[in-house]
């Protein structure tokens, strides 16, 4: 756009000719991108054959939106944001203050306390059977999401290693538990460090071929190994049950003292006379995957002021400095690659003791996808940025199911569930778009000369792999 | 014999749909560095406007000749695919160029998402079956050759001579080849960046394109979901030739094309893309950059 650094009230009529013809502009787009998908409506009749007819409504919705949308933008939100730059470069105000506010500077403390408190202020709010959809698909879905991310993120954030089948490892641990469980009858503890283990074990078997190949490559070929992954547990029906899965997957119990289990003796309800629930189970386990979360963030920490973590940030930066240095880079590379898939597999592993129920169908692409976007979204390295980003990404999209006001708004037929994925991918769009760096886009440095000084997200590399 | 020969055949047919799509995934790479996630949901955008195309003109013209109506299909679907990959780039690409390499990457998954499901609001989850436009079948002993699949290698070979002459013959092409050796400097030697980038993605979804409809036509059945695997088989076909080498693109189509159905053909069709996958792990072990790519030069 040619008029930058103009002030408004010269370039005013300009403007607004100019939203107007891209308004219209955009409008004529929309209409070409629109009328075939959007315009016409395909469904198959009575006789089963597939049939058309237009929906004009619609189309016209759409192309006024985008229209619309684009006059604003040109005409009116653009000379704004300009505007004020320009105000702010005039003033002299830097662009990051240093000021932090109360809120700010204990974050962790008030987040760390509000998540411990989250189940029995949920309960407290709404009844112990009313709790459950808060601590299920809110606060579990969320953790395990930001376990996840937080495995990923030594290997992408930390390592500089784009993976792209990181799902692979959350399967390796979900099935690893699913069919110990079943066929040993060994119990959730013991298996969640072994499922890690596996997890840790596949993590090297699928790192060691791919050491030579970088940035894209690598990508790809771990996108390979995750569908290789994927297609082998929906293909070996005998071991894995194919499709359909394994369902009756064993519940986790309190150490063996307390159990879950509707039947048995020492189910947690009836030793302490309380009304029968599945309630306390969700809580239970909303309780092990915060452990779990914190333990995977202690553990982060700890590494990257450790030898082998500042290895990895060496690597990210500049893998041929690395090898000059003496750097073991495949030892760098492979720790980065088990620890990774290890945290993965003890996502797994809760994530089949929570559902009970493991298929393919749970491990597909897409989840690597979200996992990585929300690494990416939070600014890759930064703890805080990607459990901001797992909280908005899954929480927002987990708030859509609870949206019932809607169906009053567009009638009885909508359903927001449909419209999940579709906002889902608008937003990881959208969020890249406004603040590319990601939520947080500093990084506190592991080492430093005298202070410790915040370093901008754009003076660090994502690596070459 | 005959069996391996009618394989090849199948082979050849399928390599030349991943070969098109293929070539769109390794030009952007070329020119910008970027992994376009979103190509194989614009080859299903394709696929689905030749299909409304297709359902709109039978209706309106009882007695169309395939041919024609295929032709239309193909540039209607180009026209509209185009626009898309255009916008897409202006909207959600090309604000991102120069800033570090995840974030186009991201954006172009969201994009894919954002297709698919859009696709599966507006058209329905459902499979949208067509009935077959072309039926005729070749024997040749016992080798079968059914027009679609002569159609389709044809029409993929009159592409790629096109698209061969453009890239290596006119000034466009010289162009693109300047963008993707030095954007910088083609820049300062006058070169139109933006709109050389620009006509990448269009020249890329117009091949993703012809491929939805040759695809549409060759299985008779479009669905929002289409666009991920075939994808998917696409990029690998593009990095198993070597990424950002259209010779590459087309060769490591047909090479997926060929593995996919001799090995459903001798093996198990069940493990048809594990295998697929894992040639394509094999190959980039013992030669990291693809069949024809270049060797990266890393520079201090």
């Amino acid at each position: 756009m040619p008029n930058t650094n103009s002030t408004a009230k010269e370039t005013a009529p300009g403007v607004m000719a100019q939203a107007v013809k891209e308004g219209l502009l955009a409008g004529v787009l929309a209409f070409g991108m629109f009328l075939l998908y959007v315009g016409v409506e395909t469904y198959q009749n009575i006789d089963n054959a597939l049939v058309w007819r237009m929906r004009w409504g619609l189309l016209a919705i759409f192309v006024a939106i985008a229209a619309i949308g684009r006059f604003l933008v040109v005409g009116f939100v653009k000379p704004h944001i300009d505007r004020r730059k320009l105000a702010k470069a005039k003033a002299g105000i830097p662009e990051v203050s240093d000021e932090k506010g109360f809120f700010h500077r204990h974050f962790l403390k008030i987040a760390l306390i509000f998540l411990v408190l989250y189940p029995p202020i949920i309960v407290s709010l709404n009844g112990v059977q009313g709790s459950l959809k808060y601590v299920d698909n809110f606060g579990i879905q969320i953790l395990i999401y930001v376990m996840l991310a937080w495995g990923l993120n030594v290997v992408v954030g930390l390592a500089g290693l784009l993976d792209l089948g990181y799902v692979a490892f959350y399967a390796v641990g979900a099935y690893s538990y699913a069919l110990l469980s079943d066929t040993f009858g060994l119990s959730f503890w013991l298996l969640l460090p072994l499922a890690g283990i596996l997890a840790a074990f596949w993590g090297i078997i699928l790192g060691f071929p791919v050491l030579r190949l970088r940035g894209d490559y690598l990508a790809i070929v771990t996108l390979a190994f995750g569908e290789i992954i994927r297609l082998v547990l929906m293909n070996w029906t005998e071991v894995t049950g194919g499709t359909a899965g394994i369902s009756g997957v064993a519940k986790a119990s309190i150490f063996g003292i307390w159990s879950f289990d509707v039947g048995a003796d020492n189910n947690f309800a009836k030793v302490f006379g309380l009304p029968m629930s599945s309630a306390y189970y969700k809580i239970f386990l909303f309780y092990v995957i915060l452990a779990l979360c914190l333990i995977t963030a202690y553990v982060t920490i700890k590494l990257r002021s450790m030898p082998i973590g500042r290895a990895w940030e060496a690597l990210r930066e500049d893998e041929i400095a690395c090898r000059s240095l003496g750097i073991d880079t495949v030892k760098t590379k492979l720790t980065a690659f088990a620890i990774g898939a290890m945290f993965g597999g003890f996502a797994g592993s809760f994530f089949a003791a929570r559902q009970g129920f493991v298929s393919p169908e749970s491990f597909v692409f897409l989840e690597s996808a979200v996992i990585l976007a929300i690494v990416v979204l939070g600014g890759m390295g930064s703890l805080t940025g990607i459990a901001i980003a797992a909280v908005v990404m899954i929480g927002g999209t987990e708030l859509l199911r609870e949206m019932e006001f809607l169906k009053h708004v567009f009638g009885e037929d909508f359903t927001p569930e449909l419209y999940r994925m579709l906002l889902f991918g608008l937003a990881m769009v959208a969020v890249m778009l406004f603040k590319p760096r990601g939520f947080v886009g500093s990084r506190e440095p592991t080492a430093f000369l005298k202070e410790r000084k915040a370093v901008s997200g754009s003076f660090t590399k994502e690596g070459h792999g | 014999m005959e069996y391996f020969i009618q394989q090849l055949l199948n082979g050849l047919t399928l390599g030349s749909i991943y070969g098109l799509v293929a070539i769109g995934y390794t030009m952007v790479y070329g020119i910008i560095g970027m992994i376009n996630f979103a190509h194989g949901d614009i080859f299903m955008l394709g696929g689905f406007a030749a299909l409304i195309v297709f359902l709109v003109l039978t209706s309106f013209i009882a007695g169309v000749p395939v041919a024609l109506a295929l032709l239309i299909m193909m540039v209607v679907a180009m026209l509209v695919t185009s626009l898309w990959n255009w916008t897409i780039e202006r909207v959600a690409y090309r604000p991102l160029r120069g800033s570090f390499r995840l974030a186009p990457l991201i954006t172009a998954i969201g994009m894919s998402i954002v297709l698919s499901n859009f696709i599966q609001v507006t058209q329905g989850p459902r499979n949208k079956p067509i009935p077959p436009l072309v039926n005729d079948v070749f024997h040749f002993g016992e080798v079968t050759v059914s027009l679609k699949q002569l159609v389709i290698v044809l029409v993929t070979a009159v592409l790629l001579t096109i698209f061969w002459y453009i890239v290596n013959k006119t000034p466009l092409g010289r162009a693109q080849r300047a963008t993707e050796q030095d954007r910088k400097m083609a820049a300062l030697l006058g070169v139109d960046v933006d709109r050389t980038i620009s006509i990448t993605f269009i020249m890329g979804a117009s091949l993703a394109a012809v491929a939805g409809t040759m695809y549409l036509m060759y299985y008779g059945v479009a669905s929002f979901a289409d666009g991920f695997i075939p994808g998917v088989k696409a990029f690998t076909a593009a990095v198993l030739g070597g990424i950002g080498s259209l010779p590459g693109a087309v060769l490591g189509g047909l090479l997926i094309g060929l593995i996919e159905s001799l090995w459903s053909a001798y093996f198990s069709i069940a493990y048809k893309d594990v295998a697929t996958f894992a040639i394509l792990a094999f190959v980039l072990i013992f030669k990291p950059t693809g069949i024809l790519g270049r060797p990266e030069v890393e520079k201090v």
